[in-house]
This record gives structure tokens, C-alpha cells and sequence, in this order.
């Protein structure tokens, strides 16, 4: 219950870490790094909520180095922004010293990692062998078809994302997709087609 | 030998217990007796052995004996320990580590205080898969719990010995699971495997010397030092000694996990009323992929006669692997089935070795052609060279697990593919693969002596 998943992301600035300097985004190697969006939000300060201040600061207390704090602290960006917004990595970096690399590194490396937005609701459909054996191939070949977008892409609203997932552990509960923190396991196409509606009405 | 009836449940004896999650349900069922009993009259060094005799094997998919990997842990360097526990479960057929930390956290919380004990480990990390997240919370809290009533902490039960016990979620990547690889990412970097030697035993975690051992493993420790190693022993065969738990997925009755004397008959576990009872109306067994999508696959025939543990299947040339049973019905193509292992393995592929950054492509991409109707003649030549030259020549065994499959699915159905291919004089512009080898010497080629 304490948190939505990593949908209800607060705007950046948004929390106010009391006490605590923010550092500005960084100037133009960041908005190379993270594309054009990067003009529209250049200039404004991140900051944590203060309970996701407080979550980095025992991040960083009970790690042992500041290398080691990098993918838990990314992980708390995505709780709280949903993706790795414009200049955020850069915001990373500073607050951790580390060099932009390693947080882009990172950023690239593993999957589950944002640069862009990955809309509302992101629809991981597992394709991996089991759920294939149930007929994932037919649950995403829906999907496409009825959000218009492939595997990949987001849809024009930013509501729906349509991906293909390796294995997420529910092999014998396939055909399988993970939407935020939820395992939706034993789809159908009638389910498919539930979720999407009462998605599309905001539940 | 495996007698199903007479085994006890070592990893799921909760299972499907009311809040069998939380502290509270776990302890009012003798949990953490074990560690109680270790801590107040045992030596870590009397733990570790009891867990070697009991010939508890690593249950990540190596098969390797804990309590001898425990033992290569230099003592006394100067340097932390770490244990860590790997739960980035991604192994395709696998999911049974998911169900131990979903309903029996303290087992595993309970196991790896009890093995960090026995190595004078005082930091200890469990590292979980990120698209796991709800097992990242629950874990969480049962760490939380567990702090709270001095089971973890500086001064464990009143007894001096400590233990940090960090929950780390990973971010998405299969090549995590390899434990050099899950050091890498724990460290902060890309979850690329290192070179071994030096084992993790000795350098391992920030240099320092470091256990990884899988949940299902550490959860067996508790039951070991609660029963003693010669009860463990007691079930199971005489090399693969305990119970393990099988993921059951596939078209049959009733997938899911189940937790089997080691040398229960594969057929047992996918036909036994109280096991999978078969396949779906309709469906006849076509194969199985006994341990995980990594390991060769299983005929009908050859399922029918193996036995699950690590010996028998070796015996039949696979392996018990990670316990991820995948049954292949004959509805399924084998060629299909193939390429979507392959193109997994592919998109796994770290990339910092050529051999399987490359190979795992090209066999993902002549898998796609040949489903296409664009294979060539020499298709199936062609793949066995690349094998050749990807197995055993890298870091890790990712390249190693992508040849296994490919291997035994076109030894075993050939037809299958050979189906999907035109013959040579179907082509006008064919050049047998031996005649287009004007090129130099294939590094997939053993070099000769000349």
C-alpha cells in the first residue's frame, strides 16, 4: 500500500528535501546525453521527497561504498519520477560523486532502467519459452493490434507501453505480463481486453 | 530411494500456511529453532561441517556442494566476508525461489544467518531479481521483522554474533544470475561475469573473499541443522542427497512447483496425481527440458526413463540445472522452440565476449531465416560451426547455454528442422558451405597439425 509502482511520479522539484542542497541539472553534456526533451525541464533542481531523502540517506549509510549506492539510488528515482528524466542521471551523479559514466553504465546496461517514459502503464508480456508454449505470441500479437503500437513503442497518450520480456519467473502460470509491480499470470484475451478498458478508465 | 510418500517438506513446510510470511507464524512453527541451537551450542566451524556431510548441493543450477564452497573461505585475512544470496532467479523454466521468499521469507532469512555464521560472514546481501519488486517488498519487511526481535543486527538472540543483512533489487538482467556476474552489478557496475580463478571464494565482493549461494540452498539449512546432516542424507540418492524443488511449466494439468526427493522419476513428477498428472487433453509428450531452458533437451522416450537427479541426467546427457522443468508438448515446432530460446540468449548476452556476443546473434538470426522459409541448405553446418566455436571459449557458461539447446534440439529433431530447408539442387545459385570456405581457416575449426 505504500507505494502505486512507479506511475505516480511526482514532478520534478516537487518534494522539498529540507536542509539539504539540490544540485541543478547539469548544462549542455546533459541534454546531449538525454536527448531533446532535455530543453524543457533544464534548469530546475531535483530533489527528493523527504522520505525518499531519508530512504537515500540510509541508502548511503548502510552500503559500503558509493558505487555500490548507485542502482539502489536509481531505483529510488524511478519510484519517485517514473523514468530517468532529463538531467536526472546527471543529478545522480552529483549527489553520489560518481562520474556520469557509471550511472549511465547502468542506465544502459539493465533492462528495467528508463531514459525515456515508459507511459502509464507498462505492459511487459513474457515471450520466453513457457509462456510461448501458452500462447504468449498470441496475447502480444493482440496487444499490437489493439493499442497500435510494437513492442518497444508507447502509445500516443503516453498511457499504454507494449514490451517483450525474457523470463520473469511464471513459467507455469503463462501466458504472463508484469504491469508496474503486478504479475498478471494465466491471460486470456478476454482478460487482456478487460485490464486495457478498466486501464483506459483510469482504474 | 525416492519414495514420495515418506519425504518431508524441507523448503515448502509452510506453504499455504495462513501468513506463513510473517515472523510470527514462521516462529509458532519452529522457526528459528535452528538458529537458536546453532548460536548457543554450536561453533560455526561444526555448522559448516554438518552442512557438508549433510552433501547439500548449490541449487542455482552448478550442482556444486555448499559446504564445500563454504570451506574454500580463507579465514582470518583481515578482510570482511560477504555472503550473498542469489535471488535474481531468471533461469527460463524457474520459478521456485519466488515462492520461497513469497511464502517463507524467514526460511531463507533464517538459512542465511545460519551460513554466514558458519563462514564468520557479518554482511550479507540478498540480491533479488527487480521485476520480482513485490518479493523486494516482502522480504523487506520480513528483514525489518526479523531486526525487531534481534535475529539480525549486532548481537543475534543475545549471542555476539552479528549480521547486516542488506536487500538489494537488480534491475533486469539474466546474466546476474551468474555469480561473478551478480558481484559486478552489486558493486555498481555492469553485471558482466569475471575471470575465474580467483573464485569468489577468495576474491569476491569488493575483493573480499564472498559465498553466493542460491535461496532454495540456503533454505536448507535450517531442516540440516534442526534433523542433522545423516536424516538429509537419508533422502534423495546416495550423490544427490535432500529434496529439491521442481518448477513444473508447460502444457500440463497442473503446473507449478513441487518439492521432490532428488531421484524421483521425471515421469513421476509429470504424470503423478500428486505431481503435474499429465498433459492437457490432447497433447502427447513430445520432450522436456529437464533443468531450465540452458540445459539439453529430453525425447518423450529418454523423460520416460530418467530419473531427477544430478547423476541420472547427466547419465542422459543434460542436467538437473536449476530445477525448471519444461515440458514440450506435440503441438509445439522445435524449430519455434529453439528460436525463442535463442533469442533469448541473445538478448542475455553481456556482449564483453566475442565468441558469444556475435554467436548468440547469428544463431538467433539463422533460426529466424529458416522459420522465415530463407534457410539455406547448409544451415544446419553452418550452426554446428558456430556451436564449435562458442562453447567453452568464454567468460561465463551463457555461450556454453545457448549451444546446449541448439545442440540436442537439432541432434534429437532434426527432421524438424531439415523440413524447414531446401535441398541444394532446389537452388540455382546453392554453393555447398565446404566450397564458399575459400575464406581462411575458421577460427571454429580445431587448428591441424600441418
Amino acid at each position: 500500500m505504500s507505494e502505486q509502482g512507479t506511475t505516480e511520479a511526482a514532478g520534478p522539484g516537487k518534494g522539498q528535501a529540507a536542509g539539504r542542497a539540490t544540485a541543478s541539472i547539469a548544462g549542455p553534456a546533459g541534454a546531449d546525453a538525454a536527448g531533446q526533451t532535455a530543453r524543457q525541464t533544464a534548469g530546475q533542481p531535483y530533489a527528493f521527497t523527504a522520505e525518499n531523502e531519508a530512504k537515500f540517506q540510509r541508502i548511503i549509510q548502510r552500503y559500503p561504498d558509493k558505487f555500490t549506492a548507485l542502482m539502489p539510488t536509481l531505483w529510488l528515482c524511478h519510484d519517485q519520477w517514473g523514468w530517468m528524466r532529463p538531467g536526472l542521471p546527471e543529478w545522480v551523479a552529483g549527489r553520489l560523486d560518481v562520474p556520469l559514466v557509471r550511472v549511465y553504465e547502468l542506465l544502459t546496461f539493465y533492462t528495467m532502467f528508463y531514459l525515456e517514459n515508459p507511459g502509464r502503464y507498462n505492459l511487459q508480456v513474457c515471450r520466453n519459452v513457457s509462456c510461448h508454449l501458452m500462447g504468449a505470441r498470441r496475447i502480444i500479437d493482440h496487444l499490437r493490434a489493439r493499442l497500435g503500437v510494437e513492442p518497444g513503442q508507447t502509445d500516443r497518450e503516453g498511457l499504454f507501453r507494449l514490451e517483450e520480456a525474457e523470463c520473469l519467473g511464471a513459467c507455469g502460470y503463462g501466458p504472463m505480463m508484469l504491469v508496474g509491480k503486478d504479475y498478471y499470470e494465466n491471460l486470456t484475451i478476454e482478460r487482456v481486453d478487460r485490464l486495457i478498458e478498466q486501464w483506459r478508465r483510469g482504474g | 530411494m525416492a519414495d514420495s510418500a515418506r519425504c518431508p517438506k524441507i523448503l515448502t513446510a509452510n506453504f499455504g500456511v495462513t501468513d506463513s510470511h510473517t515472523l510470527a507464524v514462521y516462529r509458532s512453527r519452529g522457526g528459528f529453532t535452528a538458529l537458536a541451537r546453532a548460536l548457543s551450542s554450536m561453533k560455526p566451524q561444526q555448522v559448516l561441517e554438518e552442512v557438508k556431510a549433510s552433501g547439500l548441493r548449490g541449487r542455482g543450477g552448478a550442482g556444486f556442494p555448499a559446504g564445500v564452497k563454504w570451506g574454500f573461505v580463507p579465514q582470518g585475512t583481515g578482510k570482511p566476508v560477504y555472503f550473498l544470496v542469489n535471488a535474481d532467479e531468471s533461469e527460463p523454466g524457474t520459478f521456485k525461489d519466488r515462492h520461497i521468499m513469497d511464502f517463507d521469507p524467514h526460511l531463507m532469512i533464517e538459512g542465511t544467518i545460519l551460513s554466514c555464521y558458519a563462514v564468520n560472514c557479518h554482511d550479507a546481501f540478498v540480491y533479488i531479481r527487480g521485476e520480482y519488486g513485490w518479493l523486494v517488498d516482502r522480504v523487506q519487511v520480513a528483514a525489518d521483522e526479523a531486526y525487531a526481535a534481534a535475529l539480525l543486527g549486532p548481537n543475534i538472540l543475545g549471542s555476539g554474533f552479528g549480521l547486516e543483512l542488506i536487500v538489494h533489487k537488480g534491475a533486469g538482467a539474466y546474466i546476474c544470475g551468474e555469480e561473478t556476474g551478480l558481484i559486478n552489478s552489486l558493486e555498481g557496475k555492469k553485471g558482466q561475469p569475471r575471470i575465474k580463478p580467483p573464485f569468489p571464494a577468495v576474491v569476491g565482493f569488493l575483493n573480499c573473499p564472498t559465498v553466493v549461494n542460491n535461496v532454495e540452498t540456503v533454505a536448507a539449512v535450517p531442516w540440516i541443522i534442526n534433523h542433522g546432516a545423516p536424516a538429509y542424507r537419508a533422502i534423495g540418492t546416495e550423490k544427490s542427497t535432500g529434496t529439491k524443488l521442481m518448477s513444473l511449466s508447460g502444457p500440463v494439468c497442473r503446473p507449478g512447483n513441487y518439492e521432490i526427493p532428488l531421484g524421483l522419476p521425471l515421469r513421476e513428477l509429470i504424470f503423478g496425481p500428486e505431481y503435474g498428472r499429465g498433459l492437457l487433453p490432447g497433447i502427447e509428450l513430445k520432450a522436456v527440458i529437464p533443468g531450465g531452458s540452458s540445459v539439453p533437451v529430453l525425447t518423450a522416450q529418454e523423460a520416460m526413463e530418467v530419473n531427477l537427479d544430478y547423476e541420472s541426467l547427466a547419465a542422459k546427457g543434460s542436467m538437473l540445472g536449476s530445477g525448471g522443468c519444461i515440458v514440450i508438448g506435440d503441438d509445439a515446432n522445435m524449430v519455434d522452440v529453439l528460436r525463442v530460446i535463442l533469442q533469448f540468449y541473445h538478448h542475455e548476452s553481456c556482449g564483453q565476449c566475442t565468441p558469444c556476443r556475435e554467436g548468440t546473434g547469428w544463431l538467433d538470426a539463422l533460426l529466424e531465416r529458416m522459420l522465415d522459409g530463407q534457410g539455406r541448405p547448409d544451415d544446419l553446418q553452418l550452426i554446428e560451426r558456430i556451436c564449435a566455436g562458442m562453447i567453452g571459449t568464454t567468460i561465463c557458461v551463457l555461450s556454453d547455454a545457448a549451444v546446449m539447446p541448439a545442440r540436442s534440439f537439432i541432434a534429437k529433431f532434426r527432421s524438424e528442422f531439415e523440413a524447414l530447408l531446401p535441398k541444394g539442387d532446389e537452388l540455382e545459385d546453392y554453393v555447398p558451405l565446404a566450397v564458399q570456405a575459400e575464406l581462411p581457416r575458421s577460427w571454429a575449426e580445431p587448428a591441424s597439425a600441418d
